[in-house]
């Protein structure tokens, strides 16, 4: 594994998706224009075609109008919501000319969709069996007899073993990653000619969504349907398209093939948005975070959108709406940098500043852990009973954290990564009390925090703190900004009088990158990214030393995550803060942390500085879990697929927790749980390869 | 704010009252339980509406009521419901003119200040039934003529239309003209009020400019004073202009003719059945309100209690509600209120009056009416907490080791209000139509107690008489249809406005 020295990197492409024998175009959208009832523009004026075979990638931050491009090729929009204008021609079929009873042939026969969240888009009631015989007997014509073993053969298709006895099984039977290949097995079921899939595997880990990009391009290979891809994950991108719209504000202002858009993405936003990406080589200096939000819908149309976000915007991008620039072989771009005189004298100055080489390395990564220990945790364990029975007697367990212990210095971030229901926000609520620990020691500046009352626990409550992952649900909708950065003072009684308190709302608004007056504003008002600021905000008017963030930034925007990231950063230096960072997201870890330590069914299975986890893992789920990250220069490590899913915490497997979906899984693995090995000073694993 | 205009109408009417009474003597007013309960009530709502008003998020959700013509309308109609019943709360004994050894002596009747205005239709009464604008009784007599024959003839009306000389030609035309007449006054009258409120209004506002600096500084600015030609323009206003002349106009009419008939008839003791009705509304609204009172704090408290601190406390509510609301609430509230019946009536010498004992018992059916109704919201508001309690603000509250009680005051309850407005307003048309139903099962409120239920009670019987007698039926049919309509109504626009989903824009 001493492959590539850091993700989100950009590099020469080498490997590329399947090429397949692509034909002809069998989607054309011609100027596509959806509209509010009050006239505001969702999608505006969209253009491109999509070939037999082909993957087109819409790729945008949230609130750009993906999604109600799919929905308006479906013909399935939301009331209040319609096509104005425009063309869709389905393999030279005018879908929007169709009536309401043709359309049901189209969709689900020529025309299939797969959602976001595979646990809402089957039918609880029904059987994964029936669901897909429904579309079977609708689309194919299939009766009686026939319809099961070609389900069972659809099931059998995307992967799913067992598969006629899964087919008779209820969708709660079924875990994420199946549900999402049930999905997958129902839109196939119609043979048809264009899948859209509409960020298929967002809700999914990472090891399982490797698994299901495989499985969407394995299909695609198979049946040469043409697949429409929507997603936010530049990462997703560069596994699976062919082609590549960006989309800005309800118009693709950039389209090219792949190997183009990430060899040279020509307009601002695009190279913005690869600058955003969070890894290793920038972790010394800020992100390039693009400054302020995505417009809102039905934002006046006079100019270019992205302009006011836009470092290089003059005088003509907020005047004039940019035409479609045609550069070489298919690269479009909507951008005046490339259409007026003006611009291109821009492009060549800038061509001329550009590609500085990046400082290489950041500062004290890697460096073993400084200064005295903050949070020194021992032997963690919270279990969960299992009850049962009218008496409600006690049969088991869910060890939704095993015996972990963790070592966190001041001013220094720990990450703990691992795939989702690992318990490690359990074990960041653990630490703060919110949930009781069954056992073990949670040392906080000398103190210790566990079996003390909750008097006691007030006077440490200070140091530590938590920030949330959902910043919509973080913040109480029913009170001011004021009162919520309050609410911690008053409680731990932190400023004296209310003049003084008034006084430090002020400053750590400012501190955050608020504006003062937004403190009797109503949480409601605020963007996603800006909440965030408000719940650093909240945290940091109790003068913490230790900050516990659950995934502080899955919830936002790439160009909103880089932001955050950039303010954790800055507190960190000016405030000499402790970081947990709690996340999934290996990027955003390589960028931020000192520390890394993986967790696998409640326990730590690998633990070191992030070079040596990230860059040299020993540990066979570490290693899997590295090989799953999509890569925007599309190139995997040494392809690790690690199969199945996590083992329930109520019945971890014997042996080793991890032998299950192990690749070189040894007889011992079985049987005992291996102890840990030192690699060095700082590495430590807990596996029998590498104590070899 | 329509609050404060009763208010300012019960002053006005009781000034009115004791002066017309202060040549003799002054009387003694009379404060029953549910008085008592009523005027908490509206203390509350006051410092409710004082206590939204300043706060904007609290306030947005009813500008969008002020903006819905049909909740406005029905708020409206509320309101009169409302007034109705707030003057005949105000209760008093009459002072008597004889007076024992200096003492003024006070008469048996409570009385209500609505009585006293309502006196002409209280004090009519005929001997039987009469139907609606008749000038005869319902039923043939034997009546003596002067040339001393017996005759079994329909008998004239000692009050309804004494005033015909011959009935059977003049009834139709005076109707009409009476009708005419009082549809103008009303429109007259309706019209004059509108535009003298506006005076005042303009005046409030400049008023207002005068006082303080820094409006007037606004008004300066942009120089719009909100004329009435600008709020007619305005859509909810207008309909509510409509409805208020609408309004004026049916009152004028029903005075007119109640001078001189029993517009709703009489009933079986020849009282007249729009009195009768008029005065059933307080017990409507005792009913629908009081109850609301005392179900609110149970189901309010344990209900985000149990859902808030879950284990035991959950547990031992959860048995209470399964248990109380497994038990079928008629029969409860029979046994109940059967055994207050026989203990008021073994205790004679606690009541000075025949109305306080009939308040109690009007108060006793509204705590066990609460105390029976309390579940379901309680069930309501127990899975909307344990849908909040796992909000991540309320875990970044206890990460700052704020206290339960802070925590359930600052963040549950604010975010639950929704629920339990929209649920208080919904059970007030169902409490009102249970006590329809209770009266009508016999254990309701006193038989001396006017109410829906004793209306509908005694139309039982005249319901299968021939010919029949529908009046009474149809006046509390026609009286709750527009009291519980307009309640609901009134309900839908208030759950649209505080609904999330539909406020988007």
């Amino acid at each position: 594994m001493k492959s590539d020295p850091s993700f989100n990197q950009l590099r020469p492409l080498t490997s590329a998706p399947p090429e397949i024998g692509r034909g002809e175009f069998i989607l054309n959208v011609e100027r596509l224009v959806t509209r509010l009832n009050n006239g505001a523009r969702i999608v505006d004026d969209i253009s491109f075609s999509i070939k037999q075979g082909e993957t087109f990638a819409l790729l945008g931050e949230s609130g750009c109008g993906k999604s109600m491009t799919a929905l308006s090729l479906m013909r399935l929009l939301p009331d209040g919501i319609r096509v104005a204008s425009g063309d869709i021609k389905l393999d030279e079929e005018d879908i929007l000319a169709l009536p309401e009873y043709a359309m049901r042939k189209v969709r689900g026969g020529q025309m299939a969709m797969i959602f976001q969240e595979p646990g809402l888009s089957l039918n609880p009631v029904m059987t994964v069996g029936d669901q897909i015989a429904e579309v079977l007997i609708l689309h194919q014509q299939l009766r009686g007899k026939e319809v099961h073993p070609r389900c069972v053969e659809l099931l059998e298709q995307v992967g799913i073993s067992d598969a006629s006895r899964r087919a008779s099984e209820y969708p709660f039977q079924l875990s994420g990653g199946m549900k999402q290949r049930v999905m997958i097995a129902m839109a196939m079921a119609g043979h048809p000619k264009l899948l859209i899939a509409d960020e298929p595997t967002t809700a999914l880990d990472v090891t399982i969504q490797a698994q299901v990009l495989k499985l969407l391009r394995d299909t695609q290979q198979k049946t040469g349907m043409a697949l429409l891809l929507i997603t936010h994950d530049l990462g997703v991108v560069a596994q699976m398209a062919h082609q590549v719209g960006v989309m800005y504000a309800g118009q693709i202002i950039e389209q090219a093939s792949r190997e183009q858009l990430f060899a040279r993405p020509a307009h601002p936003y695009t190279q913005k948005l690869f600058a955003a990406l969070p890894d290793a080589e920038r972790s010394g200096q800020p992100l390039a975070a693009i400054p302020g939000n995505v417009p809102p819908l039905g934002a006046p149309l006079a100019a270019c959108r992205f302009a006011p976000r836009c470092d290089k915007a003059w005088a003509l991008c907020h005047e004039q709406v940019p035409e479609w620039a045609q550069l070489e072989n298919g690269h479009g771009v909507r951008c005046h940098l490339y259409t007026s005189q003006m611009g291109s004298e821009k492009l060549n100055l800038k061509a001329s500043l550009s590609h500085a080489p990046p400082t290489p390395g950041g500062e004290g990564v890697g460096t073993e852990g400084r200064g005295t220990s903050l949070l020194q945790v021992e032997n963690l364990q919270v279990h969960f009973p299992i009850r049962k029975g009218i008496l409600q007697r006690t049969v088991g367990y869910v060890k939704a954290v095993d015996g972990v212990s963790i070592n966190i210095p001041e001013g220094r971030t720990l990450a703990l990564v691992g795939e989702s229901g690992c318990g490690k926000t359990t074990v960041g609520k653990a630490l703060l009390q919110l949930i009781t620990p069954t056992a073990g020691s949670v040392r906080f500046a000398g103190h210790e925090l566990i079996g003390i009352n909750a008097g006691q626990l007030r006077k440490h409550r200070a140091g530590m703190q938590m920030i949330f992952q959902d910043p919509y649900a973080s913040l109480n909708p029913k009170m001011r900004v004021a009162e919520i950065l309050q609410e911690g003072m008053d409680a731990l009684s932190i400023a004296k009088n209310s003049d003084e308190r008034q006084r430090r709302i002020d400053e750590l608004l400012e501190q955050v990158g608020l504006e003062k007056t937004s403190k009797w504003r109503y949480p409601h008002e605020f963007s996603g990214g800006q909440r965030q600021r408000i719940a650093i905000a909240r945290v940091l008017a109790v003068n913490p030393n230790l900050l516990i963030c659950d995934e502080p930034t899955s919830a936002l925007d790439v160009s909103v995550q880089a932001q955050i990231l950039n303010l954790l950063k800055s507190l960190q230096q000016q405030l000499g803060l402790s970081y947990l960072f709690i996340s999934h997201n290996l990027a955003v870890v390589e960028y931020l942390a000192h520390e890394v330590y993986v967790m696998y069914l409640g326990r730590i299975v690998e633990r070191g500085t992030v070079k040596e986890v990230l860059h040299a893992p020993k540990h066979p789920y570490t290693q899997a879990l590295l090989s799953a990250v999509p890569r925007i220069d599309g190139q995997g490590m040494k392809t690790v697929r690690l199969p199945g899913e996590m083992p329930s915490p109520s019945h971890p497997p014997q042996g080793c927790h991890f032998h299950t979906r192990c690749a070189q899984v040894m007889a011992k693995c079985r049987e005992v749980y291996p102890t840990e090995t030192l690699v060095s000073t700082t590495h430590r694993v807990h596996c029998y390869l590498a104590a070899e | 704010m329509n609050q404060a205009a009763h208010v300012s109408i019960l002053f006005y009417a009781q000034n009115a009252l004791f002066s017309e009474f202060n040549a003799g003597v002054s009387n003694m007013p009379v404060i029953l339980w549910t008085d008592v309960m009523i005027y908490v009530l509206l203390a509350t709502v006051l410092t409710a509406a004082l206590w939204i008003r300043k706060r904007p998020y609290l306030v947005l959700p009813w500008q969008r009521v002020a903006k819905d013509s049909v909740g406005m309308v029905s708020l409206l109609l509320l309101s009169l419901f409302v007034l109705v019943g707030l003057l005949d709360t105000m209760h008093y004994r009459a002072a008597l003119p004889e007076k024992s050894n200096g003492q003024t002596v006070y008469s048996a009747e409570v009385l209500s200040v609505f009585d006293a205005l309502a006196t002409g239709i209280k004090s009519r009464t005929e001997k039987t039934y009469s139907a609606p604008l008749a000038a005869y009784l319902y039923a043939k007599e034997s009546m003596e003529t002067s040339e001393g024959k017996i005759l079994r003839d329909y008998p004239r009306l000692r009050y309804g239309g004494a005033h015909l000389v011959d009935p059977q030609r003049e009834l139709l035309g005076d109707v009409l003209k009476r009708t005419g007449i009082g549809a103008l006054e009303g429109l007259l009258i309706g019209v004059l009020l509108i535009v003298v409120s506006n005076m005042l209004f303009h005046f409030f506002v400049r008023f207002r400019t005068v006082w303080s600096s820094t409006g007037r500084e606004e008004i300066s600015k942009d120089n719009r004073l909100p004329t009435f030609t600008r709020a007619v323009k305005n859509k909810p206003f207008k309909a509510l202009l409509i409805t208020a002349l609408l309004i004026a106009m049916l009152l004028g009419i029903t005075v007119n003719l109640a001078a001189v008939y029993h517009v709703l008839g009489t009933d079986k003791v020849g009282q007249d059945v729009l009195y009768l009705a008029l005065k059933s509304i307080r017990t409507g609204l005792v009913i629908g309100t009081v109850t609301t009172l005392v179900m609110l704090p149970f189901a309010l408290l344990l209900g985000i209690a149990a859902g808030y601190f879950r284990g035991w406390v959950d547990d031992v509510i959860q048995y209470i509600y399964t248990v109380l609301s497994s038990i079928p609430s008629v029969l409860l509230i029979a046994a109940a209120v059967l055994m207050m019946q026989v203990y008021i009536e073994m205790h004679p010498d606690w009541f000075e009056t025949s109305a306080a004992r009939a308040d109690l018992r009007l108060l006793f059916l509204c705590l066990i009416l609460g105390v029976t109704s309390w579940t379901g919201l309680c069930r309501l508001l127990r899975g909307e907490t344990l849908k909040l309690r796992e909000l991540e603000y309320i875990q970044a509250a206890q990460a700052f080791g704020v206290s339960s009680s802070r925590i359930l005051t600052r963040h549950i309850v604010p975010n639950v209000m929704h629920i339990v407005l929209i649920a208080v307003v919904m059970d007030f048309s169902s409490l009102v139509l249970a006590e329809a139903v209770l009266s009508y099962v016999g254990v309701g409120v006193d038989p001396s107690t006017m109410s829906f239920g004793t209306l509908i009670n005694s139309a039982r019987l005249e319901m299968g008489r021939e010919p029949m007698v529908w009046w009474t039926l149809a006046a509390a049919f026609g009286f709750m249809l527009v009291l519980v309509l307009a309640a609901n109504l009134f309900a839908d626009a208030v759950r649209d406005a505080f609904d999330p989903r539909l406020n988007r824009t």
